[in-house]
């Protein structure tokens, strides 16, 4: 009867800076970055895939640094700034990535993609890839079940500027 | 998951206050793999003790010119810091070799010492587990266990630990620092995690209301002769099958110190000191390589379905020996082996 037990835990107020716009919230300690996002913000660009960290879908960058929002407390990350697939483009322009996915044709159903994006933003920013065999690996995170790993290692490649 | 009280902590002693005052409380760091347990059920903590934000971040040299590396960096800041790279680049590998970029930037160096076997029946809360529920039974002996251990195992569990930087951080000799209601005190990494005896739902000798506050690196580094090998189902973002870490001093073609660490093979990060004093004044040759490899296999034992473990870890560490003499260490990006 442990759960009966326990007390009943009161909702934690939080700050989040998201795609530059800062936002209060008042969430459950056992509320993810994930379920914040797509339940409590309403972005829903970023995708619920396993909700376990194996997929990748969840991918979002907090701090400049790629993470599986599915496993992140949103209360642990109180200051932090996020930025999902929704605030990759800037003044109405796409984000390379987003424009080498289009020009690569990679994916197909798209419900990865975001997550891929993501991903791959930051990858660039970490800039440890130099080839196609680093993309592959340091991708390994993102699971694409359409099978577009060519083309999506095309479209990084595309962004980091190889022809 | 469950519900559970959310604490941030001010400093190390108000964690260790925490818990000390809520003993179903357990900390958190990266979460990466505990928040995946919660939803599993599996761990259902009464209260989450926030310590990420407290002030274990540096990686810093000793005085006797180790390194000694904060509880709470991660372990991408860990695998690609330039002193690490270079002084110590089994563990970089290592650690490159282990889940996904990602959770790499979550996944606290604590963090990855403290995570729980993948074994499925300790995951799946239907069935009987002795490090899950002491007491129920092992579902693994006698069930699908061509992941699990095949050294070092008992009666009671046969699961394997699933870290790849605790391998090579058993090679390297690497030491624990740990602050509790006592005070400080440090211990070897080998002597940090247990084998599962009857004792399976302890993982290690952190004691209650302990804290892990930084590994230390003593100063060799073997950062010529070195390589980490792990063999798994699929080419990225998969657990060990078997791994190897491999370290050498070589003066010439003879070995002056060795190293050897096997990963995914036991409910610990196996390091054979028997194996290495062999290999010691020997040359650097295949036939020594699987000598040594003999000697750490010695007493393997398999289950219905992970015998091929023992012949895969044999050839594994003597590929890995050769490819540390050889000084071409394993890629953890293009896969062939060399």
């Amino acid at each position: 009867m442990a759960d009966v037990a326990h007390q009943i835990a009161e909702r934690i107020p939080i700050n989040l800076v998201i795609n530059g716009v800062r936002r209060t919230l008042d969430l459950m300690p056992w509320t993810t970055l994930l379920d914040a996002l797509r339940d409590h913000l309403e972005l829903t660009g970023t995708k619920k895939g396993c909700d376990h960290g194996q997929c990748g879908a969840c991918t979002v960058l907090v701090d400049g640094r790629r993470v599986n929002s599915c496993l992140t407390l949103a209360v642990m990350k109180d200051g932090a700034e996020i930025t999902t697939v929704e605030g990759l483009a800037k003044d109405g322009a796409l984000h390379p990535l987003q424009q080498a996915f289009i020009d690569q044709d990679a994916f197909q159903c798209g419900y990865c993609t975001p997550g891929q994006i993501c991903s791959a933003a930051g990858l660039l920013a970490e800039g440890h890839a130099k080839d196609a065999d680093d993309i592959r690996e340091l991708m390994s995170g993102n699971l694409c079940r359409c099978g577009a790993y060519p083309n999506i290692v095309a479209a990084i490649q595309q962004a980091m500027g190889r022809p | 998951m469950n519900n559970f009280q959310y604490s941030r902590a001010a400093d190390v002693d108000d964690a260790i206050r925490l818990l000390a005052t809520d003993p179903d409380a357990k900390l958190i760091a990266g979460g990466t793999n505990l928040i995946d347990l919660m939803k599993e059920n599996v761990e259902r903590p009464s209260r989450l003790i926030d310590i990420s934000r407290l002030p274990f971040r540096k990686i810093e040299e000793t005085a006797d010119g180790g390194l000694r590396i904060g509880a709470l960096v991660p372990n991408s800041d860990l695998a690609y810091h330039p002193h690490v790279e270079q002084r110590y680049p089994l563990l970089a590998s290592a650690i490159l070799a282990g889940a996904s970029a990602q959770l790499r930037n979550m996944a606290s160096v604590g963090g990855n010492l403290m995570q729980r076997t993948r074994c499925a029946y300790f995951y799946d809360t239907t069935t009987p587990c002795n490090k899950r529920a002491p007491g129920s039974g092992c579902s693994a002996i006698d069930g699908l266990n061509r992941n699990h251990a095949i050294l070092g195992t008992s009666p009671s569990c046969i699961a394997t630990n699933p870290s790849d930087m605790s391998v090579a951080l058993v090679a390297l000799g690497a030491l624990v620092h740990i602050a509790g209601p006592t005070g400080e005190r440090r211990i070897a990494l080998t002597d940090f995690h247990r084998l599962p005896g009857d004792t399976p739902h302890m993982d290690t000798n952190l004691g209650a209301g302990e804290i892990i506050t930084a590994i230390e690196l003593p100063p060799r580094g073997f950062s010529r002769n070195y390589s980490y090998l792990k063999i798994r189902d699929r080419l990225s973002y998969a657990f060990a099958l078997v791994s190897v870490a491999a370290a050498l001093e070589l003066e010439g073609n003879a070995i002056g110190e060795a190293r050897v660490a096997l990963g995914g093979v036991a409910h610990k990060p196996w390091r054979s000191l028997e194996a290495e004093a062999a290999l010691r004044g020997q040359a650097a040759t295949v036939d020594h390589f699987s000598r040594a490899a003999d000697m750490m296999l010695a007493d393997a034992a398999a289950r219905s379905h992970n015998g091929f473990k023992i012949e895969l870890a044999r050839r594994a560490i003597v590929r890995t020996l050769t490819q540390a003499a050889s000084a071409t260490p394993q890629s953890q990006a293009h896969k062939k082996i060399a």
